[in-house]
């Protein structure tokens, strides 16, 4: 994923509250995702306008980790989340 | 063993259906009308599957267009918190109504595909200008903007054409495309001379799917549905019976799976007198095959026990005549060599005719 790429959830997937669980999850046709924290504080932060270099920045920021690091995995979650149609990105 | 929150409910709304498929997944004794569930009774289910952990919820049939309040229905489950996934024909639908069902939050439509030409889905779906309808509804979808995926359902008369399901499919903008081949329960047991594919075609879609999904990485996702009686391992039944998803008829009955009725000692709760946790937890049905505990030799000792769970029970039960026995598919069942020849003489049927499903 590029710098300038804005990734936006698609219609049809949305981060719900599993209070059964007490967990976060991501809800999409017919699937649903157990988050982790880290999976979970990503997605809070697409919106569909940040771009995926404002995103990570952010997230940076907020945990005091390397950016190079939060990029790397923040690609490697959203990548996949894209494969599987969950996730639109925009250059 | 501590058994885990259900994740996903099938509510089979009516088992009214303008198709009469020979595959058809509702039970060979079906619900008629007047014992259906009603809208107020249907929501109170919803919000119960909602506080037992249920997240995905299926309005399935029959087609459950043919009920007149499934609009009220998708708001109901929506106000309760459920993802709401549309599994239809497309048979009933107008763009109205469609346009109603954006308004009320539906949030996932998946439409069947009983073959890409209007000769072979007519045909299979035994209803004049039902494809040419879907097509038409397709496009609705396409308008709306409602998330698609497409359910091929594929069998010996019609897997030459799954080349161009997977076309049809990206034409009409679907982002999932299901490629199912038959499982032979309920009606399609009476059907299998007519549907069993040969092991060639098994082993041709397998390739086609292989391909495609390398092809089409990122652009439309694929699940795959083998077709099992020229598999070597059975399948992971409903994930495990009792773990992960639930089944309620359109008279209330809750099944673990929607072809469990099939298993004569089997009692099942209604939704009219208990509440769907007691069921889940409690019932008789849910803990018959829940684990590994009633699992007999050969799955007892193998290591694949809690992988597959053994397979399918409904299968165990048509073809071995016991429910607890091994799915005859796996490669370790004493029944696997014989019926492994009975799919190749199923399969040999090539004048066989169509056993089409009778209206409830």
């Amino acid at each position: 994923m590029e710098i300038t790429d804005i990734p936006a959830l698609p219609r049809g997937v949305r981060l719900h509250h599993d209070r059964v669980r007490s967990a976060w999850v991501l809800l999409a046709p017919e699937r649903a995702v157990t988050l982790d924290q880290v999976g979970h504080a990503i997605l809070s932060e697409v919106d569909g306008t940040r771009s995926f270099g404002e995103i990570t920045s952010a997230l940076a920021d907020r945990y005091s980790a390397p950016v190079d690091e939060i990029r790397k995995d923040s690609a490697e979650f959203l990548g996949a989340l894209r494969n599987r149609r969950f996730l639109d990105v925009t250059p | 063993m501590s058994v885990p929150p259900p994740i996903a409910m099938l509510a089979e709304l009516t088992h009214r259906c303008p198709l009469a498929c020979p595959y058809c997944s509702n039970p060979v004794e079906m619900t008629r009308q007047d014992q259906e569930l009603s809208t107020e009774a249907w929501a109170r289910v919803f919000r119960e599957a909602a506080e037992l952990g249920v997240l995905q919820l299926h309005l399935s049939g029959g087609e459950p267009a043919s009920r007149r309040d499934l609009t009220e229905l998708v708001t109901a489950a929506r106000e309760a918190g459920l993802y709401t996934n549309l599994i239809t024909s497309g048979i009933g639908l107008s763009q109205r109504r469609l346009a109603d069902l954006d308004a009320a939050g539906l949030d996932h439509i998946q439409l069947s595909l009983q073959g890409t030409t209007p000769e072979m889905a007519d045909e299979i779906g035994g209803y004049k200008g039902g494809f040419a309808r879907k097509m038409q509804v397709a496009q609705w979808i396409g308008e709306i903007g409602f998330p698609l995926t497409l359910n091929a359902v594929l069998h010996r008369r019609n897997l030459h054409q799954l080349p161009r399901a997977l076309e049809i499919a990206q034409e009409m903008g679907a982002r999932r495309i299901e490629v199912a081949t038959v499982q032979f329960h309920g009606w399609a047991l009476r059907n299998r001379d007519a549907l069993m594919p040969t092991r060639t075609q098994a082993a041709e879609a397998t390739r086609i799917v292989t391909e495609a999904r390398t092809a089409l990485k990122g652009a439309l996702v694929i699940d795959y549905v083998p077709a099992d009686y020229h598999e070597d391992y059975p399948k992971r039944c409903m994930g495990g019976w009792g773990t992960s998803g639930l089944n309620v008829m359109p008279n209330g009955k809750v099944l673990p799976c929607h072809a469990a009725e099939s298993i004569p000692h089997l009692t099942f709760d209604r939704v009219q007198d208990r509440n769907l946790h007691d069921i889940w937890y409690k019932g008789d049905a849910f803990n018959a095959y829940r684990g590994t505990d009633w699992m007999a030799e050969p799955c007892r000792s193998c290591d694949r026990k809690t992988v597959d769970f053994g397979g399918c029970r409904c299968q165990a039960m048509a073809i071995v005549g016991d429910a607890a026995a091994t799915d005859p598919v796996c490669i370790k069942s004493p029944h696997q060599g014989a019926l492994q020849v009975q799919a190749d003489t199923h399969a040999a049927q090539d004048d066989a005719p169509l056993v089409y499903r009778t209206a409830p």
